[in-house]
């Protein structure tokens, strides 16, 4: 069998959950091909030949495919399909968009979100915010398939695959990009991150959220993340968000500062390595699942954390 | 222009879910069920856009069991006009909803389909993009902001790294997010006029549509428990203990 992974990047680099996708594209048993859809996306076509365990990049570049939108991107995989017994992408925000829209295409009942890889059928995924986790197998000839990247281990590099050009079909004119707001951010990824620190409400401004959390953020080289009351007070940005419906992290350190611990926000981050709690309320759900919990005040505990901890190297 | 609001009914929010002891499932009796969150935001967006005259009219469409009828009367009660139950006894898939959807848009004719991201139960977020698939239309998911403009809208997405804007010619599909807006509670009048609104009443076969799953559930089992830990005194005490585990 062989299986086409649909890589995430910004056409110069891979992101990060490219590779952890390719460990679960992988332990489907057959050669992995990945595809680079893109502007000028060379180099990310050559990052995804380094890494290992790939047997073949394709690279399909092309204007129509600058901005991810679901409508080219679905017609150019369908276009590959013929070749492949399974299709995988990490369940980014793009891979949600587009993987459903193959899926139809194809007449197959796509498997979100897969944690592990039972067989090369047989996967198991969370359901209900992550409280249950369903075995599913699929009786679909051909395979679709989004992984959750914080479950499995990035794939190393030392490939060393051939780059093939595919030619893209015109897209249509269904739909177009009009523009973005994107952060810029000198932190890490918050899917990424080996160090997260997270706020709720409790923060109570957006000024609180920032003068509180970055300096600690910056001394420890951890991402910052957000509950959805603090998003949706507007303390935070969007991408901030972790939680069922937001962004799901695994990171060896999550420090939960005012957050009660809704089990939405659970969803997000309870498969992280080490769970610190900082909250009053002695009796937030957030300390059912910590490992350490510090009842107090943020607003003096937060200051006394970022001093106590050492200087960034 | 007509807008169609497929809506789910699942397990309301705020229950915790058990999984059966035998592994064959998650116990829903006697759960408190409620419209899929996502859904009353769909709902409440296309009440919204009707009234700013943008559209004529709201159908509710859910595809689930009989009782999947008072799902629908809670979205007539919001305030659309009228619904559409294609019953379905035991689960049915995002692929087979969307079938459903595209046969009742067939009849329907909407320009515009609004569903929410994804159902808070099986969290699998396909359904929105498989009936733009199945349609040919274009899709604007995880959608924030949603501005209908003569023959197209324009669909503000929250994306991984912040929002981005795409433009779609209608008809097309828009999936809701969280922060589309905030959804209207049901006033008491409009909870009584709900239930003079009509509920059609179909079935997949009568839509020609073959809704059997593809997946076959194996078992559904508890996730790994995670234990409370221990409170910590201080900061001092609580640097301590991360650099002992090893992770600062």
């Amino acid at each position: 069998m062989t299986t086409l992974l649909i890589a995430e990047h910004d056409n110069a680099s891979l992101k990060e959950p490219t590779a952890r996708a390719l460990t679960a594209a992988a332990e489907l048993g057959g050669a992995v091909h990945v595809l680079v859809a893109g502007t000028n996306c060379a180099g990310a076509a050559e990052a995804a030949a380094k890494l290992a365990g790939v047997a073949k990049v394709l690279k399909a570049d092309d204007a129509s495919l600058a901005h991810e939108l679901a409508e080219p991107l679905a017609a150019l995989i369908v276009s590959l399909a013929p070749a492949y017994d399974a299709l995988v992408a990490p369940a980014t925000t793009s891979g949600k968009n587009v993987m459903p829209r193959v899926a139809a295409l194809l007449d197959v009942m796509q498997v979100s979100e897969i944690i592990k890889v039972v067989s090369p059928d047989t996967f198991e995924r969370p359901i209900y915010a992550g409280n249950a986790i369903e075995t599913v197998q699929s009786s679909d000839a051909k395979k679709v398939i989004t992984v959750r990247a914080s479950a499995f281990k990035a794939a190393g590099e030392g490939g060393s695959a051939p780059v093939e050009t595919v030619a893209v079909a015109s897209a249509g004119d269904l739909s177009s990009w009009s523009g973005a707001e994107i952060a810029k951010s000198e932190r890490p990824e918050l899917t990424a991150a080996r160090i997260v620190i997270s706020g709720g409400r409790a923060f109570a401004s957006a000024e609180n959220f920032k003068r509180y959390l970055e300096p600690i953020a910056d001394k420890l080289g951890a991402a910052i993340g957000a509950s959805r009351a603090a998003v949706d007070a507007g303390y935070a940005p969007n991408d901030f968000q972790v939680g069922q419906t937001g962004k799901v992290v695994a990171p060896d350190l999550y420090i939960a500062c005012g957050i009660s611990g809704a089990i939405q926000h659970l969803a997000g981050m309870k498969d992280a390595k080490v769970i610190v709690a900082i909250n009053k309320d002695p009796d937030a759900p957030i300390f059912q699942v910590a490992d350490f919990g510090l009842v107090g005040d943020l607003f003096q505990l937060l200051p006394e954390l970022e001093a106590a901890l050492p200087a960034r190297t | 222009m007509k807008i169609v609001v497929p809506v789910k009914r699942v397990v309301d929010f705020n229950v915790k879910v058990r999984v059966k002891p035998d592994g064959s499932g998650i116990d829903l009796q006697n759960v408190k069920m409620a419209m899929n969150p996502f859904d009353e935001i769909a709902v409440e967006e296309a009440l919204r856009q009707k009234e700013a005259g943008k559209a004529s009219e709201v159908v509710l469409v859910s595809v689930g069991p009989a009782q999947a009828a008072e799902t629908i009367r809670t979205g007539l009660a919001m305030g659309a006009d009228r619904g559409i139950l294609v019953k379905v006894d035991g689960p049915v898939e995002p692929l087979g909803v969307a079938k459903v959807l595209k046969a009742i848009v067939a009849a329907e004719q909407p320009g515009l389909v609004i569903l929410g991201k994804q159902a808070i139960d099986d969290d699998s977020n396909q359904t929105g993009q498989m009936l733009a698939a199945l349609l040919g239309w274009p899709q604007g998911t995880f959608a924030s902001k949603v501005v209908i403009d003569g023959a197209s809208a324009a669909v503000t997405r929250e994306v991984d790294g912040g929002h981005e804007t795409i433009a779609l010619k209608l008809p097309a599909i828009v999936t809701a997010d969280l922060r589309l807006n905030e959804p209207r509670y049901a006033s008491l009048p409009n909870i009584m006029k709900a239930k003079k609104k009509p509920i059609e009443e179909k079935t997949p076969a009568d839509l020609g549509v073959d809704v059997a799953p593809r997946l076959k559930v194996i078992k559904t089992g508890e996730p790994p428990a995670r234990r409370a830990g221990a409170k910590v005194a201080s900061v001092a005490e609580l640097v301590g203990k991360l650099k002992e585990a090893g992770v600062i």
